[in-house]
């Protein structure tokens, strides 16, 4: 008797803090993620601890653990693209966060045509990466259309350089990026009840009192994470900083780094390394973000997310 | 509220919103969406143009290029390889996300925060920077180059995806309909299939539409990934550009031109499922 009540009582033991046999649902996914994701992600790391025998590496900086990285942050034109990549990425998703406030406030409440204004605004996402370059080049390049504008406007003498250049990458980020923050921020919007704005406009709040003081506050949380996920996106640009930047200068990004590192030296070691690198400056950004965030409110009448 | 309770505030708070910034707010709207125009006319018009060298206009027109570019990228193959890659990340991913979404929206246990925090990292971290090591280790399993490879390294932002959307909506069934289920003596199989199936269509509905529209425009990990006859379509687009120089470049924006049609036409069946404002919270609109 005792024995077939030993086992009972640890399953309910186990039920009262939480372990049940519905957690098995959740092994497919732990098993996946663990397989295809925290693996190749040690293996990287492991990786990169161990410098490619025959490579420049190795010649220059020996075969010791850290070579890699050495040979990274010693070498100006593999170290720069941290800074061209945080250059390029930090100004195209504070675009994007910021401008999509007010847009979206414009958007929340019901006015006809909401939807057509909303679904023409969120298009762009289907543009893609590789589009959005090739219609920059054609439009902004310096026999495009708006080249053209300015000339016959007698706005610009020559031509302005749009394309193949810093804003060119910018212009491609903010393109994709803008409808992906607008529908974050819009959903966020949507979700603060309208009657407490209500309220403090029956206690005399002017409009940008009630958007300081009300909206703000409840919708930075989500603008964090929306943030957060732009930041994502911009980080690791790559298509449009080859085909409308200057992939050897001004918009040689880290991820160029590593696809050069990987694909053209075949050098696994070093671009696993750059590729820690890069997840460890990414991070490091999203953890700041993070961190002020939960300092945040997040109470049930609009903090959502 | 009734309705004529609700309307007189806020036709009240718009007067008084519109006037501060509003006339800029709509510039900045309409800039955005001419320059947006701009970049896919230009493309659009590129595509049926016999040439085009400076002037407003191109010299005339012609539909050639979109036969010239179906034969010769074979874009009838990486369409099929664009589909099956997008099936199969589709119904997988819906396979593996949504149980564990279940037992994340039901269950509260030890260790919890740390696989919520496993499952963020593949949305947090960029493809990129996680890509990089698993073509790495999916060309030491030989698998990098083949169909698998590519919908393995899709499926790896795919999955958590699926269980960040499902969670919050399966949190807001009710687990009484559950219990009453299991009362009425509905195994968990019938349960699953017969109670919570038909409720969750919905919210697997608008996740299985996201990953779709999602998978089809990922360049990174396909491009990571993919062999000469694994390329999706968006692939095969970038490789047609930087090989521009043997190609006309009208070939290459008609290309472009069957991408964007393909995403668009995923994008409206989306937005027929998908309201874009209760992406995160559901609220009633």
């Amino acid at each position: 008797m005792v024995s077939a009540a030993a086992p009972t009582l640890l399953r309910h033991r186990l039920a009262e803090r939480g372990l049940d046999r519905t957690l098995l649902l959740l092994l497919p996914a732990v098993v996946f993620v663990v397989a295809l994701f925290v693996y190749p992600f040690l293996y990287g790391l492991q990786l990169s601890f161990q410098p490619q025998p025959g490579s420049q590496v190795v010649q220059r900086y020996g075969t010791g653990p850290f070579a890699d990285y050495r040979a990274f942050f010693s070498d100006p034109y593999l170290r720069n693209t941290i800074w061209t990549t945080l250059k390029i990425s930090l100004p195209a998703t504070l675009i994007n966060v910021l401008a999509s406030v007010p847009i979206a406030y414009r958007m929340r409440g019901r006015f006809r045509g909401r939807r057509t204004i909303t679904t023409i605004l969120v298009v762009p996402i289907t543009l893609g990466t590789v589009l959005t370059a090739e219609g920059l080049i054609a439009f902004m390049g310096p026999t495009g259309w708006l080249n053209k504008l300015l000339l016959t406007a007698g706005l610009v003498d020559q031509p302005v350089r749009l394309t193949h250049n810093y804003w060119g990458v910018l212009f491609s980020l903010v393109i994709t990026g803008f409808p992906v923050a607008f529908l974050l921020t819009l959903s966020y919007l949507t979700g603060i009840d309208p009657s407490l704005e209500q309220a403090a406009a029956t206690l005399g709040a002017g409009w940008w009192q009630r958007f300081r003081h009300i909206t703000l506050p409840l919708l930075a949380p989500g603008l964090a994470i929306t943030f957060c996920l732009n930041f994502v996106l911009s980080f690791s640009v790559f298509p449009s900083a080859i085909m409308v930047g200057d992939p050897a200068g001004s918009t040689r990004v880290i991820s160029i780094a590593a696809f050069h590192a990987a694909f053209e030296q075949y050098d696994y070691a070093m671009a696993a390394a750059i590729a820690m690198i890069m997840g460890a400056v990414e991070l490091a950004v999203i953890g700041v973000v993070l961190g002020w965030r939960s300092r945040l409110y997040r109470g049930s009448t609009g903090g959502k997310g | 509220m009734t309705a004529t309770l609700e309307s007189a505030p806020t036709r009240e708070r718009r007067r008084i919103t519109l006037r501060p910034g509003g006339w800029f707010v709509w510039a900045a709207v309409i800039f955005f969406l001419l320059v947006v125009a701009g970049v896919v006319f230009a493309v659009l018009v590129d595509s049926f143009a016999t040439n085009w060298f400076g002037g407003w206009l191109p010299a005339g027109w012609t539909t050639h290029w979109y036969g010239a570019t179906w034969h010769e990228f074979a874009l009838a193959d990486v369409l099929l390889v664009t589909l099956e890659v997008a099936a199969a990340v589709v119904v997988i991913s819906l396979l593996i996300g949504v149980p564990a979404a279940y037992a994340l929206a039901r269950r509260t246990f030890w260790g919890k925060r740390a696989v919520l925090v496993v499952f963020l990292l593949p949305i947090l971290i960029p493809p990129f920077t996680y890509g990089v090591p698993l073509a790495t280790v999916l060309y030491k399993f030989h698998l990098a180059g083949t169909l698998a490879g590519v919908i393995l390294a899709n499926l790896v932002p795919a999955v958590p995806f699926v269980i960040l959307v499902m969670t919050p909506f399966i949190e807001q069934i009710d687990p009484k309909i559950e219990s009453a289920a299991r009362m009425c003596g509905a195994g968990t199989g019938p349960l699953f299939l017969r109670v919570l199936g038909p409720l969750l269509i919905p919210g697997m509905l608008a996740s299985a539409v996201l990953i779709l529209v999602r998978t089809v425009g990922m360049f990174e990990l396909t491009f990571l990934t993919a062999g000469p006859d694994s390329q999706t379509l968006v692939v095969a687009l970038y490789y047609s550009v930087s090989a521009a120089g043997i190609r006309a470049q009208q070939e290459v924006d008609a290309m472009a031109v069957i991408y964007t049609g393909s995403m668009l036409a995923l994008l409206i069946i989306a937005l027929r499922f998908v309201n874009p404002t209760q992406l995160v919270t559901r609220v009633g609109d």
